[in-house]
């Protein structure tokens, strides 16, 4: 009996091919992430300069200028957004994996893919109709508001997910030798599953800071400072919308710059989330 | 030598020796299924008892009903009384984290905490308001597991780092920190080698010097070598399923040489099945 490989066989041929067209596929899917970035670094790198992150943005036809608002503008926001939505989705996770019934789990579980489902323009519209149409002012905390509807399905869904991973027996670990439920959940269970909850949010902020159609409605922009939370804010991926749309050479470029400052700043998250995870206990 | 029949042998000891657990008519149920059925039993003070039987007999289900960790399964409920100390531990008015302080469990998997070996030992204590000095505490219970010089010199390193042995005694130092009156094992050498057993197993017979002990075990050498009583469990088909029940309970000798039952005397055989 022969154990060598025969080359000729139908079904080594059928392997490699296959080995092959999977293959092929991987270069194929990575072509469009490469194009992006390649792209937006080629078109956006001739503008990063300091003056890019230190003034404002020009008056058409005018020359020169930054982007500095909008950047203020989304840090701003996104950590507003992120100081309302991280606690109430930790908050909300923590009750869905530890507390509370299978059944009623099961409903928030479903409520919670719904809201992750709706899509991003409709937030923008009810925060619209909640916060701008009530305060009869395009502001801040609206655009932070509609964004932080946006992330917390994504919070609790992935805190839901980490505090799943850690196993049963540490929880019967630390009832054993006497510790009450909320010891356990909060001394054992949470610190367990902290570098994945960690991730879960950084995701959660990356996506909040590329998000264009809850701010238009709410936040508005503005070319100058933003100096009250309830004013019109300007915000990176708006002043993209605005820019990139208008006939001048230098609010293209502007607008082509704000995009590589954009993809940098959710790399950078991803980057971290990733450093975060690679000290994951499960 | 006068030879006690099986008979006498429990009823003298039952006057003898002073009891830490008692099951009575012991019915454990989860949902409309009853999983184990009318088990009577005592368990005596500073002495290793084994429970022994089948997969699927109830004894691990059994074990967790003496530290209410049952509690934890939604449908789980128990008709009978569970005593330790003369209290019911099933009475409205328990708290069950009080249990499970004054009945400590070890388990199958070793389960440290991800946190440091100091801190594993220190949690307990910590969170049961202990007066006095952790350090020593620490130390002591470390000693007591066997552990302590393994690790004397590395206690702020992770308790997920040692080996499966060494995890194992370590979660016994965990359990023992408390300071229990009881120490269930729910088949704690089913991950070790032969080598972390033996470890454990003479842990065990020091321990039982201050703590009772109840283990649940698959090793039938094992709950020869180290456990004073046997119980022997069984499990029987029934229309509604498997239902556990106790079969005999004696002293380990007995059991194991000269067993009352034909089921006993099968499964200690390896002729079961």
């Amino acid at each position: 009996m022969y154990l060598t490989h025969q080359s000729g066989k139908a079904r080594s041929i059928f392997n490699k091919a296959m080995t092959f067209l999977a293959g092929s596929l991987v270069v194929v899917a990575l072509i469009p992430l490469l194009a992006v970035l390649s792209y937006v670094l080629i078109k956006g790198f001739s503008r990063l300069n300091l003056d890019l992150l230190t003034k404002l943005p020009p008056p058409p036809m005018a020359p020169g200028g930054g982007i500095a608002n909008a950047i203020v503008g989304t840090l701003i926001m996104v950590g507003l957004a992120s100081v309302i939505s991280v606690p109430i989705g930790i908050g909300s996770a923590i009750f869905l994996s530890e507390f509370s019934h299978p059944t009623t789990a099961r409903w928030i579980r479903f409520a919670t893919n719904v809201l992750n489902g709706v899509p991003s323009i409709i937030l923008g519209v009810f925060a619209y109709a909640a916060f701008v149409v009530t305060t009869k002012t395009f502001s801040a905390y609206a655009g932070a508001a509609a964004l932080s509807i946006l992330m917390l399905p994504t919070i609790i869904r992935t805190t839901d997910e980490a505090l799943k991973i850690v196993p049963q027996e540490i929880r019967w670990a630390a009832l054993g030798v006497g510790a009450a439920k909320y010891q356990t959940v909060l001394q054992i269970v949470v610190p367990a599953a902290l570098p994945t909850i960690i991730t879960g949010v950084t995701l959660a902020i990356a996506r909040a800071a590329g998000e264009t159609a809850p701010l238009i409605f709410t936040a508005l922009f503005t070319q100058f400072w933003p100096n009250s939370l309830s004013q019109p804010t300007p915000s990176l991926a708006v002043l993209v919308f605005n820019f990139a749309t208008v006939p001048f050479k230098n609010q293209q470029e502007l607008a082509w710059a704000a995009s590589l400052i954009l993809v940098l700043l959710v790399l950078t998250t991803s980057i971290v989330s990733r450093f975060a995870l690679r000290r994951k206990t499960y | 030598m006068t030879h006690y029949s099986p008979q006498m042998a429990t009823q003298t000891q039952d006057k003898l020796e002073d009891t830490a657990l008692e099951a009575v008519n012991l019915h454990i149920h989860y949902g409309s299924f009853l999983a184990v059925r009318d088990v009577c039993l005592k368990i005596a003070r500073n002495q290793i008892t084994s429970f022994i039987g089948p997969s699927g007999c109830g004894k691990s289900t059994l074990l967790r009903c003496f530290n209410r960790l049952n509690d934890l399964i939604e449908s789980f409920y128990i008709k009978g009384q569970v005593y330790h100390d003369n209290q019911d531990l099933y009475s409205r008015h328990v708290d069950p984290v009080l249990v499970r302080r004054r009945i400590g469990m070890v388990f199958q998997k070793p389960n440290p905490f991800p946190k440091s070996i100091y801190d594993n030992v220190a949690y307990g204590p910590r969170i049961n308001g202990f007066k006095g000095s952790l350090d020593e505490l620490v130390e002591q219970s470390l000693r007591q597991a066997a552990l302590w010089d393994e690790v004397k010199d590395k206690l702020k390193q992770s308790g997920t780092a040692l080996s499966g042995g060494q995890q194992q005694r370590l979660c016994i130092a965990r359990t023992i920190a408390v300071q229990p009156e009881v120490i269930l094992m729910d088949e704690p050498c089913a991950a070790l080698d032969p080598i972390s057993t033996l470890k454990v197993e003479q842990l065990m017979n020091e321990l039982k010097k201050q703590y009772t002990i109840v283990i649940v075990t698959h090793n039938m050498q094992q709950a020869s070598r180290v456990s004073d009583k046997t119980a022997f469990f069984n499990v029987e088909a029934t229309d509604k399923g498997k239902v556990g029940y106790l079969v005999e309970y004696d002293d380990t000798v007995n059991i194991f040489t000269n067993p009352r039952e034909t089921y006993t005397r099968d499964y200690i055989a390896g002729r079961f099945g």
